[in-house]
C-alpha cells in the first residue's frame, strides 16, 4: 500500500473553493484533464454510493465511487473501481480547510492504492503532481480574486 | 464553552517549524506575549505530562500541562492548569501539516475552555488574536531572524541625522532641495528604515505642485521605498532588526536616507525580489494588482485599454492584463514606447499627444470599444475615454496627468450604462490583511515572471529634481528610482 499525498494553498475562501468541487460529476468544470462525465443510474451527484463514470482528454475511462461527503468537514472521499492506471484499493480524499490568516484555503488530496512495485514512483508522480496538484493549479486560476 | 480556531501558512519546511514548536518551552523565544518560561521538576521539554510555568509581558501567569505530542502526525495538545485569568477548562492543540506545494507549512491552533458570562468575546479575541495570531507573527520573525541579528530592540533612543529632497514650496522640479533630516527613534508601532532605493511616482509631481495637498513645505515628499529595518518600536510584531523591507503608502515623506514609519504599512522582502526592484514596483505593482483585480476583475477575452502603456503602471498593466488573458491596447505618445508597450503585450497600440485614441481604438475592436479602461490621463482625455468604451465597459481613472476633472461626466455614462471608478490605492492597503495579500501577489507575480521591471533610470537622490523634470517631459519608460 503506498500513499501519495499532494497539499496546497488556494487564494480564496474555503466555502468557494468547497462550491467549485462538491459537486462528484464536476470535474470537467474545474480539472484540466476530464473530458466529460455522467453520474451512472440517474443519481444525484452528492447521493453517497453514487458513480462517475468520466472520460479523460487522453482517451480514458475511469469509474468512481462517492464514498463519505461532508459540508461540515469540506471533505470527500472516492475509490476507484474501474481504470486504466494499474491500480487496486484505490481510495482518495480530498479536504479543504480554511486558512483565517488572509481567508484563503489549505486544500489537501491524498491516495493510497496498490499496484506493482516497479509502478511505484511513476504512478505517484502521474497522480501526486498530474492529477492533483495539476487539479490545484486549476483551481488557484478559477477562484483567483 | 468557547472555541476558538486560527490558521496560517507558515513560509518555511513542516520539520523546521515542528523543530520549534515541539519544544513545550520555546515559546520565549518566539512568542511576543510571553516573558518567562521554565519548566517545571527540570523535565525535559517534550516529556509528555510536563509542565511550563510561564508570565506574560502584561504580568499575567499561567501553568500549562502537555498532554500530548505527535512526531508522526506533528500534533502537539495541551491544557491550562491553573492561571491569573478566569478561564477554565482550556485545552489546545497545535498541529501542523506539509504545504507539498512550495515546501510551506499549515499550521492550525485550536482550542475550548470557558470563561465567566458576558466576557466570552474578550478572551475569543485575547486568545485568537493576542495568542494565536500574534504567535503566527512571532514565529515567523523568529524563522527571519538573521544570525547575530539582535534578537531585541537595541538599547537607546537616539535620533538619527540623514538627508532628505524637501519640497521647499509647491511648484516646479527646482522646489526640491536637499536638507539634512532626522529620523527620530520608532514610538510603539512604529519601524525605523536605512532606504537603499526610492520610487518615484507621478503622484510625487502632483504632491510637489501642490495639486494633492498632503504636505505643508517644507517636506520631504515620496510614496516607496525598500530599505533594512534599523530598530523597531514597542508591539511591532511581524519586523525585525536586519529585515530587507519595502513599503508604498501615504503620508509622504520617502526621499529621504532614514525614514520612521508606522510598521503596518511595511512587509518583508522575499530573497529574491532585489531592494531596487522592490522600491519600483510596491506602489506600481500594487496599483496594478488591485486595478486588475480588486476595481475590476478582469476576466480573460476583455478587451483592454491601457493609456501611458509605457508608463511605470502602464507596461505593468499591459503585461498583467495580457497574463490573466485580456486583450491588450495601449496609447503611447511615440514610436519607441509603442515598441515596448508590444513587447509588454499590448496587440496593438494607439500612438499620439493628442488625447485622440477613440477612433483607433474602434478601428480595433472593429467598433465595439474597450470593456475597461485604465485611465491615468485625467481631464483632457475625458470624452475621448467616454467615446472609447464599450457598452457596460468600466472606466477606471487612477490618475489625473493632464489635469483633475473639471466636472464628472455622471448623466454622460448613462448612454453606455458605463461604470466609473475613481480608486486610490491607500485605501485599498489600508488593512493590513489586504496590503500583505496585495504585497504577496504582486511578488509572486515577479517571481513567476508575470510581470518584469526594466530599471533604466536611476538617480542620486540629490536628483531626484532632474527625475521629476524627465518624468514630467514624458521622455522615460519604466519605473525611476532614486538612491540614497
Amino acid at each position: 500500500m503506498i500513499k501519495v499525498y499532494t497539499s496546497s494553498v488556494i487564494d480564496a475562501p474555503a466555502e468557494q473553493v468547497w462550491a467549485r468541487i462538491r459537486d462528484f460529476n464536476g470535474l470537467p468544470g474545474w480539472t484540466p484533464f476530464v473530458a466529460e462525465s455522467r453520474i451512472e443510474g440517474g443519481l444525484p451527484s452528492d447521493k453517497i454510493g453514487c458513480v462517475r463514470n468520466f472520460r479523460l482528454k487522453d482517451g480514458g475511462m475511469i469509474r468512481e465511487q462517492l464514498l463519505t461527503l461532508s459540508d461540515y468537514d469540506y471533505q470527500c472521499s472516492y475509490s476507484i473501481l474501474e481504470s486504466p492506471l494499474g491500480v487496486d484499493n484505490y481510495v482518495a480524499t480530498l479536504k479543504l480547510t480554511p486558512v483565517t490568516d488572509g481567508n484563503r484555503t489549505f486544500a489537501e488530496w491524498w491516495a493510497e492504492f496498490d499496484c506493482a512495485p516497479d509502478r511505484e514512483g511513476q504512478l505517484s508522480r502521474d497522480i501526486g503532481q498530474g492529477v492533483f496538484q495539476a487539479g490545484f493549479d486549476s483551481l488557484k486560476m478559477l477562484v483567483r480574486r | 464553552m468557547i472555541r476558538v480556531t486560527r490558521s496560517a501558512i507558515i513560509d518555511a519546511p513542516i520539520e523546521r517549524v515542528w523543530a520549534i514548536l515541539r519544544d513545550f518551552n520555546s515559546h520565549t523565544a518566539w512568542h511576543p506575549v510571553v516573558a518567562e518560561s521554565v519548566i517545571e521538576n527540570d523535565e525535559p521539554a517534550d516529556q509528555v505530562g510536563c509542565v511550563r510555568n510561564f508570565t506574560l509581558k502584561d504580568g499575567n501567569h499561567i501553568r500549562e500541562q502537555l498532554l500530548a505530542l505527535s512526531d508522526n502526525d506533528y500534533v502537539s495538545t495541551y491544557c491550562i492548569l491553573d492561571a491569573t485569568l478566569p478561564m477554565q477548562r482550556y485545552v489546545a492543540t497545535v498541529q501542523l501539516k506539509r504545504v507539498t506545494d512550495g515546501d510551506r507549512t499549515f499550521w492550525h491552533w485550536q482550542s475550548t475552555f470557558d470563561t465567566p458570562r458576558g466576557r466570552e468575546q474578550e478572551f475569543a479575541d485575547l486568545v485568537g488574536k493576542g495568542v494565536y495570531e500574534g504567535g503566527f507573527e512571532g514565529l515567523r520573525a523568529f524563522l527571519r531572524r538573521r544570525p547575530g541579528a539582535p534578537a531585541v530592540r537595541t538599547a537607546g533612543s537616539e535620533t538619527m541625522a540623514t538627508q532628505g529632497m524637501v519640497v521647499s514650496r509647491f511648484g516646479g522640479p527646482d522646489v526640491l532641495e536637499a536638507r539634512p533630516l532626522e529620523a527620530r527613534f520608532p514610538a510603539p508601532g512604529e519601524v525605523r528604515v536605512r532606504h537603499s532605493a526610492i520610487g518615484v511616482n507621478y503622484i510625487d509631481v502632483y504632491i510637489r505642485k501642490g495639486e494633492y495637498r498632503m504636505i505643508e513645505p517644507p517636506a520631504p515628499i515620496g510614496m516607496e521605498a525598500a530599505g533594512v529595518v534599523v530598530d523597531v518600536g514597542d508591539g511591532v510584531t511581524h519586523l525585525l532588526p536586519g529585515d530587507r523591507v519595502a513599503y508604498a503608502c501615504a503620508p509622504p515623506g520617502a526621499y529621504v536616507g532614514v525614514r520612521t514609519l508606522p510598521a503596518s504599512q511595511v512587509v518583508v522582502l522575499p530573497d529574491e525580489i532585489d531592494d531596487e526592484t522592490a522600491a519600483a514596483v510596491m506602489l506600481k505593482g500594487m496599483t496594478a494588482e488591485y486595478l486588475l483585480h480588486r476595481t475590476h476583475r478582469l476576466r480573460g477575452g476583455e478587451t483592454v485599454l491601457v493609456h501611458a502603456a509605457a508608463g511605470g503602471v502602464g507596461l505593468l498593466l499591459c503585461q498583467w492584463a495580457k497574463a490573466l488573458g485580456a486583450r491588450v491596447i495601449g496609447t503611447v505618445s511615440t514610436d519607441d514606447k509603442a515598441r515596448v508597450a508590444r513587447a509588454a503585450g499590448c496587440a496593438a497600440t494607439i500612438v499620439g499627444r493628442d488625447y485622440r485614441f477613440a477612433a483607433a481604438l474602434h478601428d480595433a475592436t472593429g467598433g465595439r470599444g474597450a470593456d475597461v479602461i485604465y485611465d491615468g490621463l485625467g481631464q483632457a482625455a475625458a470624452r475621448e475615454n467616454l467615446e472609447a468604451l464599450a457598452m457596460c465597459g468600466h472606466w477606471i481613472c487612477y490618475g489625473h496627468a493632464s489635469g483633475p476633472f473639471d466636472r464628472l461626466p455622471v448623466e454622460s455614462l448613462g448612454q453606455k450604462s458605463a461604470t466609473f471608478s475613481s480608486p486610490v490605492l491607500f485605501h485599498y492597503t489600508a488593512e493590513r490583511a489586504a496590503l500583505t495579500e496585495m504585497a504577496q501577489r504582486t511578488f509572486e507575480a515577479l517571481r513567476q515572471g508575470t510581470i518584469r521591471l526594466d530599471i533604466r533610470h536611476r538617480y542620486p537622490l540629490s536628483a531626484a529634481a532632474q527625475a521629476h523634470r524627465e518624468l514630467e517631459s514624458r521622455s522615460t519608460v519604466g519605473p525611476l528610482i532614486l538612491l540614497p
